[in-house]
């Protein structure tokens, strides 16, 4: 009964319903056992990760690590990438060139691809266009 | 003439697949369908207590199965229907492995071809009894209450259900309308969102309905069950009329007044 | 973590005056202390055992207890929601078995409760891929570390509720007062055979519709099962709400429920708690009552 109350003066104080919290865990659960149940998938997602970096970047594949994490507000897909070396320039790849030489880096760290419809956790990695020479285009990495 | 083959399945225990099968049946059965109820749950049965025929069980699926005896003979009919609802008992002392999917399939299928509706009462879980249960239907009525684990279950049912190309319809079950209001419960909406599923029914929470279980007594067959129309409504609809939901728990006076309506 | 042998500390004792020893006594006890392995089962699904098992897995180690739960529902995992430490599942139990992670590793601490731990079923396998000596191994191993291992078992009498029951000494049975329910837990009872004490909670009673004559009576329920009562519980509504936020009421105490679960819990522990009312659910009692003592 005093349990009731308690939930009676935790919506006054505008704190969220228990049906709402247990709506917000059931999304995050059902999310993370989809993604367990669907091991192609993610497989897939592996492979075209990999593809995509390894235009710009040669990597270490069997080292390499890509698994889901939940978060407090989401789940964050996490890849640990081994970076070994650049890989020579194409004049296609639309690469500014004032920008930058990259730092050889030992490890690509965390990028997120967020299961939440509001990003919080930074922009998805962005796909590569593919811009004339005159054009500047932007291969910021992703955060 | 073949018959709709609908297999009531939730993942979850106790969320009142036994208990749909049986009043769905019976509801059915009264509108003058002719239906046979198949118990899936070998090992722990319980849909001939639920319909209270449990005593005139002489032979059960098993044993169909295994050919100790004819199709025919191990039907049990429910005198109360005439001639228009039977059922097919699960063995109590053998285990689910005691019948293969394609047996259980044949089974349905030859039921199928002496009535209007075979509704097969799936046991609880994911493995072998589960498979059976839907190895031969054509179609799926997913029961679910409106909590976290039998939400999560029957995701993972509705999953299974995909995989194998069976079209299903949910009913909630058990919602109690004013803790839908309180937010202490979650609504039917939520559900049907999260499962993305279609609606056939919504059944409130009764805990009178445990008395008539007990008893053996369909709800469509006591007046005093409010509940009973609701099955009515849910057969209805399953024969393809189209009903619309009461919104149960609106809030308010006028809430309170439909709920005293208690429409499903 | 680290897995450390269990030195056996004196249970914290609570407001209850005790009448008999505080430690339970357990015949079947080797020299060298290890822990208790217990079953939490019905046949019936739907009954309460995955709520039982968290808030008694709760309540025990609340008392100073080191305990474990194991969630033996391969594919139908829940006691992880139930306890609300489904985000912080990494690994399962099938993980262990399988040699992809330690048991140190997959084991998830409760950070409101330290000294409860949960293993986790694996959600995308089957039953059938857990082979019952590999259970019966992890259980026995979870015995050395832990004071209580409780295995929470999926329903039905197939693989998982075999790989359930094989490492536990002891079964906590659970069924509420309706006669699907009564009739599978008797074959159940049955199953469990003459290794495993079992006890009886019935779960979701009403007094109310008791006594209308609407509900079997704990009485009724125990006639036919005939164990020893070890708890009866009702049918609060805040249950429902403590799983929707994956708060078990174990922890509230201002729960009736959770009082009945701490009841349970301090019978479990060996206490002379109160004999389990069989009319009335417990926790509808003033915590007074239980300072009478009096005969389990």
């Amino acid at each position: 009964m005093l349990n009731r109350v308690m939930e009676w003066f935790r919506r006054m104080l505008g704190t969220p319903s228990s049906s709402s919290v247990a709506k917000e865990r059931l999304r995050l659960v059902l999310l993370s056992d989809h993604l367990a149940l669907a091991p192609d998938v993610i497989e897939a997602m592996r492979r075209d990760i990999f593809d995509v970096i390894s235009r710009y970047v040669e990597v270490d594949e069997a080292h390499s690590d890509v698994s889901f994490e939940h978060k407090e507000q989401g789940i964050a897909m996490l890849a640990n990438i081994p970076i070994l070396s650049l890989r020579a320039r194409e004049p296609d790849l639309g690469i500014s060139e004032e920008s930058p030489p990259k730092e050889e880096t030992s490890v690509l760290e965390t990028v997120s691809v967020n299961g939440h419809k509001t990003d919080n956790y930074g922009r998805r990695p962005r796909k590569r266009r593919r811009r004339k020479a005159s054009g500047a285009s932007q291969t910021a990495p992703a955060q | 003439m073949t018959a709709r083959r609908i297999v009531v399945t939730s993942g979850k225990g106790g969320v009142g697949k036994t208990t749909t099968t049986a009043n769905l049946g019976a509801a059915l059965a009264l509108r003058g369908k002719r239906v046979v109820l198949v118990d899936a749950d070998i090992g722990l049965r319980n849909l001939d207590l639920v319909l209270g025929v449990e005593k005139r069980i002489v032979f059960d699926l098993v044993e169909v199965v295994e050919g100790r005896c004819q199709l025919r003979q191990a039907l049990v009919r429910d005198k109360r229907f005439g001639e228009s609802l039977a059922i097919l008992p699960a063995a109590q002392t053998r285990e689910k492995t005691a019948v293969t999917e394609l047996q259980f399939a044949d089974v349905v299928n030859n039921l199928a071809a002496m009535c209007d509706y075979v509704l097969i009462d799936s046991p609880a879980g994911i493995e072998h009894g589960f498979r059976n249960a839907i190895a031969g239907a054509a179609e799926a009525i997913v029961v679910c209450t409106p909590e976290v684990s039998a939400i999560r279950d029957a995701d993972r049912v509705i999953g299974k259900l995909q995989e194998r190309g069976l079209p299903m319809r949910l009913i909630v079950n058990r919602v109690r309308p004013e803790m839908v209001r309180t937010g202490e419960m979650m609504s039917v909406e939520d559900v049907c969102d999260i499962l993305s599923a279609e609606l056939l029914g919504i059944v409130p929470d009764d805990p009178e309905v445990i008395d008539t279980t007990n008893r053996g007594v369909p709800l469509v067959l006591d007046p005093a069950q409010r509940l009973g129309a609701i099955y009515t409504k849910i057969a209805r609809r399953l024969e393809g009329e189209i009903i619309p939901f009461t919104q149960l728990g609106t809030g308010g006076f006028f809430g309170r007044l439909f709920e005293a309506l208690r429409a499903g | 973590m680290e897995t450390q042998r269990v030195v056996n500390e004196p249970i914290e004792s609570p407001q209850i005056e005790i009448h008999a020893p505080a430690a339970p006594v357990d015949t079947q006890k080797k020299a060298k202390t290890r822990g208790r392995a217990i079953v939490v089962t019905s046949g019936k699904g739907g009954v309460g055992k995955t709520t039982t098992t968290a808030n008694l897995g709760v309540a025990l180690a609340a008392r100073g207890a080191r305990v474990v739960l194991i969630d033996a529902d391969v594919g139908l995992r829940n006691l992880d929601l139930v306890l609300g430490l489904e985000s912080r599942v990494r690994f399962h139990v099938l993980d262990v078995l399988e040699g992809r992670t330690t048991l140190a590793d997959a084991l998830v601490r409760d950070k409101r409760v330290p000294s409860l731990y949960l293993l986790a079923a694996a959600q995308n396998r089957e039953k059938d891929d857990v082979a019952t000596d590999a259970m019966l191994a992890l259980v026995e191993q979870l015995r050395g570390d832990f004071d209580y291992v409780l295995i929470d078992s999926p329903a039905g009498i197939e693989m998982g509720f075999k790989n359930a029951i094989a490492g536990a000494d002891e079964a906590i049975v659970v069924c509420t007062p309706e006669v699907a329910a009564v009739r599978d837990v008797d074959r159940v009872v049955g199953l469990l055979g003459n290794r495993i004490n079992a006890q009886l909670v019935v779960n979701r009673i009403r007094p109310a519709l008791v006594r209308k004559g609407k509900m079997l009576s704990v009485q009724d329920v125990n006639a036919i099962l005939r164990l020893p009562l070890l708890g009866v519980l009702g049918d609060a509504p805040d249950v429902i709400v403590s799983t929707n936020r994956g708060e078990p009421v174990a922890l509230d105490e201002a729960s009736a429920t959770g009082a009945a679960y701490r009841a349970i819990a301090a019978r479990i522990a060996g206490e002379d708690v109160a004999a389990p009312q069989a009319s009335e659910p417990e926790g509808f009692l003033d915590k007074l009552g239980s300072f009478f003592g009096g005969r389990r």
